[in-house]
């Protein structure tokens, strides 16, 4: 009689499959088996890493292959960071990330909370709000762009109608002032589902019987909620923090639809400008070191992270 | 491995190399052109039938929307991919092209099949086929040739309560403005004004940040003030000629003109945007490229009488000058049908073709067509369409061209559009950033 898992597939696989690997050590089966995952990592993730910090070093571009290629030690770093116009995309990156995970989390989470209550409808209802994350930032972008429109958009009317101003009389992507504004509205429009859709989660996840053992002890609604609700789900919340902040850090295709970067460069976040550099002017080297700078950024932020959210499941 | 194991490899490399060979074979006779998405493409499509009728080589198009196009087919040449065949470039890319060897050298070929290039318009020749400028090394067939002009609302013109209250307002009558300054005016005039119970705005102009549409706007007008992309007695000497007096005054023309007579939100318009606002009856006035001027005549809406045509006007001191625009047919190196494709420029280049291109609503290069006596008048713009290409001045067509522009866009787009800082600084900033990118260059 077979008892072990191990046993009864072996006792399954057929005899020549068996007499081909027989011979074979778990160890070296087990490589067999992760050989092509780990090729494939070093083939699309490692080398082009490793080739992106050895151009960094270089004037390389991509546009002269004639051209001699030269090392330049740290030059492209330094040229970058004391570069001024890098900064102020830095600062719009920072601004759009901040206000996007503000707006997201709070909004996200008070939707997920009232979408936690039994009322009538509430599928329905969830159906309808995570519909905007269904569809393509590109399209989302565009689409955006019509809504904007001082003459014929909705969200200007809309301003309008509550406010009484002309419609016409402000351009959410054309005014310096209102473009960092207009890219926070749209992705908090697009990407507060995803973070409604894990905080409903984690509000699932609390078992009704600590409530109900904090109604015993007469706890008011107040203090369940700080002292239960927000507990239990902060690290629910503090991983959707991470996706949508990795993912906003990289931001690219929903910014470019919407305004390309402008007014100027108001909205020229670090992976537009890097994109700039690296396909429009097509200095290779200095975008290389730029893109290293980025993913060294993204890389270390994440990494502490992810160590305070450890932290916090482990309380 | 087992002989076994090896022949039947052996057998199934076989049949692979043989299917290779089939689809090599079976793709000999087609040939791939690259161009930008807009009508010209569309009447080219049209006009490639009869090379295929003539050739037996069957015509595929690969056709790029104009903010992607520079990005998409520079990424071709780059990366010496095999798509393209026949590139229709942009005329800025010829420096880089020829310079890296991505275009083939068309003076043998142009020798042999007996095509001069003085039967071409020189303008469309130096932007198009040349590099370096002004030597006759040609890289390209002049294909297209386009420029920047306007287009204008004749039947509002015409009204005579607007040309009264014009004429009350300014002391002249509302006719195409000889100057820019009285372009603005007529601008103005419009802006915000009611017509058929509809609001109208000024002028529709380039502001485009993410490709080149501002730059090929602010041009157009800083050449007219008098701006110089460099010494004419010392190449690449830029300080004084970019950032010059008339070339500050000229920018501040142009965001004079942003700022009091564009239509709401129009803060990143290129050609697309320009055309959908003219055709849309809000705007008087409508800069854009000649190309869209076919389209224009053809509307149900602004086409036949409605609308007029006009170049650039004069600047302060009296000169007008138009930015080029417009592509030539170049072979690419990476292609392996290279006979094949220059036997299309070869048929392309015909008198009788280049004829049928300008019927079809292609701007021909030839100098046979446009200088027949017939043509002015053929069509209502064709004359525009000459007097414009006789004023051209076009970007930068260096190999760090790329970083030129994107230099200029960040410039003039912060000012313009953004108001940041004064003309004076954008332009400043502009020289010192053409500076630097020659620098790396070696120019200096």
């Amino acid at each position: 009689m077979l008892h072990s898992p191990v046993e009864r597939v072996a006792e399954a696989t057929p005899h020549a499959i068996a007499k081909r690997f027989r011979g074979l050590s778990d160890r070296s089966l087990a490589w067999l088996f992760v050989a092509p995952s780990i090729v494939l990592l070093l083939a699309v993730n490692i080398f082009p890493l490793i080739w992106t910090i050895r151009l960094s070093f270089t004037n390389f571009r991509v546009n002269r292959p004639n051209a001699e290629v030269e090392f330049v030690g740290l030059k492209n770093y330094i040229s970058i960071l004391s570069d001024k116009d890098i900064w102020l995309t830095m600062q719009a990156t920072a601004h759009f990330l901040i206000w996007t995970l503000v707006l997201q989390v709070l909004i996200g989470f008070s939707l997920a909370y009232l979408i936690n209550k039994k009322f009538r409808g509430n599928d329905l209802w969830t159906t309808i709000i995570v519909l905007p994350m269904m569809l393509s930032p590109a399209v989302v972008g565009n689409f955006w762009t019509f809504l904007y429109q001082p003459q014929i958009g909705l969200f200007n009317y809309a301003v309008g109608f509550l406010t009484g101003a002309d419609p016409s009389s402000f351009s959410m992507i054309g005014d310096v002032s209102l473009a960092p504004w207009a890219i926070v509205i749209v992705d908090t429009w697009m990407w507060t589902p995803f973070v409604m859709l894990i905080c409903l989660a984690g509000l699932r996840s609390i078992p009704d019987s600590i409530y109900e053992a904090a109604e015993c002890d007469r706890a008011s609604k107040w203090r369940q909620f700080w002292t239960i609700t927000i507990p239990l789900v902060l690290p629910f919340l503090m991983l959707a923090v991470l996706f949508r902040g990795i993912e906003n850090f990289k931001m690219f295709d929903l910014v470019v639809q919407l305004t390309g970067g402008g007014p100027g460069s108001i909205t020229e976040l670090t992976s537009i400008n890097l994109k700039r550099e690296a396909f429009e002017k097509w200095r290779t080297g200095y975008a290389s070191a730029y893109a290293v700078i980025l993913f060294v950024t993204v890389f270390g932020l994440a990494s502490i992270y992810v160590k305070a959210l450890n932290k916090v499941k482990q309380r | 491995m087992t002989f076994r194991h090896v022949r039947s490899l052996a057998a199934f490399g076989a049949v692979l190399a043989a299917g290779v060979a089939g689809t090599s074979q079976a793709s000999a006779k087609d040939l791939t052109l690259c161009w930008a998405a807009w009508d010209p493409a569309n009447a080219l499509v049209e006009l490639s039938k009869d090379f295929e009728a003539k050739s037996g080589v069957k015509m595929k198009f690969e056709f790029v929307p104009w903010p992607n196009f520079a990005d998409r087919m520079l990424n071709e040449l780059n990366s010496g991919g095999k798509l393209c065949d026949l590139m229709i470039g942009d005329s800025q890319w010829i420096g880089g092209a020829a310079e890296n060897g991505q275009y083939v050298k068309l003076n043998d070929f142009f020798d042999k099949e007996g095509i001069k290039m003085d039967d071409f318009i020189p303008a469309t020749v130096v932007g198009y086929a040349e590099w370096p400028k002004n030597s006759p090394n040609y890289w390209a067939l002049p294909a297209f040739g386009d420029v920047v002009g306007w287009s204008y609302r004749k039947d509002w013109f015409a009204r005579p309560e607007l040309q009264a209250e014009f004429k009350q307002k300014y002391g002249r009558d509302l006719a195409v403005p000889k100057t820019f300054a009285e372009l603005k005016d007529i601008a103005e005039f419009f802006q915000k004004r009611e017509i058929d119970g509809k609001t109208v705005y000024g002028a529709a102009i380039y502001t485009e940040r993410g490709s080149e549409g501002i730059t090929m706007g602010v041009m157009d007008v800083l050449y007219s003030f008098g701006f110089q992309y460099e010494n004419p007695d010392k190449p690449y000497e830029l300080e004084g000629f970019v950032n010059s007096a008339n070339a500050v005054q000229g920018l501040e023309f142009y965001k004079q003109l942003y700022d009091c007579c564009t239509p709401p939100g129009h803060s990143d318009a290129y050609m697309s945007e320009d055309i959908d606002a003219y055709k849309s009856g809000q705007v008087a006035l409508h800069m854009n490229f000649a190309f869209t001027w076919p389209g224009i005549n053809a509307d149900a809406n602004v086409g036949g009488d409605k609308s007029g045509y006009f170049p650039n006007p004069a600047g302060p001191d009296g000169k007008a000058f138009a930015q080029l625009g417009g592509q030539g047919i170049s072979v690419v190196s990476a292609s392996e049908k290279k006979d094949d494709a220059l036997a299309y420029i070869k048929w392309f280049a015909q008198p009788e073709i280049q004829q049928k291109w300008w019927q079809m609503g292609g701007y021909s290069a030839l100098r046979k067509v446009v200088e027949d006596p017939g043509f002015a008048t053929s069509q209502p713009y064709a004359q525009t369409f000459l007097d414009s290409m006789a004023i051209v001045k076009d970007f930068w067509a260096e190999p760090s061209y790329a970083s030129l522009l994107q230099a200029a866009q960040k410039r003039f787009h912060d000012y313009v559009v953004a108001g940041q800082g004064s003309a004076q600084d954008a332009l400043d900033g502009l020289a010192k950033d053409w500076t630097q990118v020659f620098d790396d260059e070696g120019k200096y």
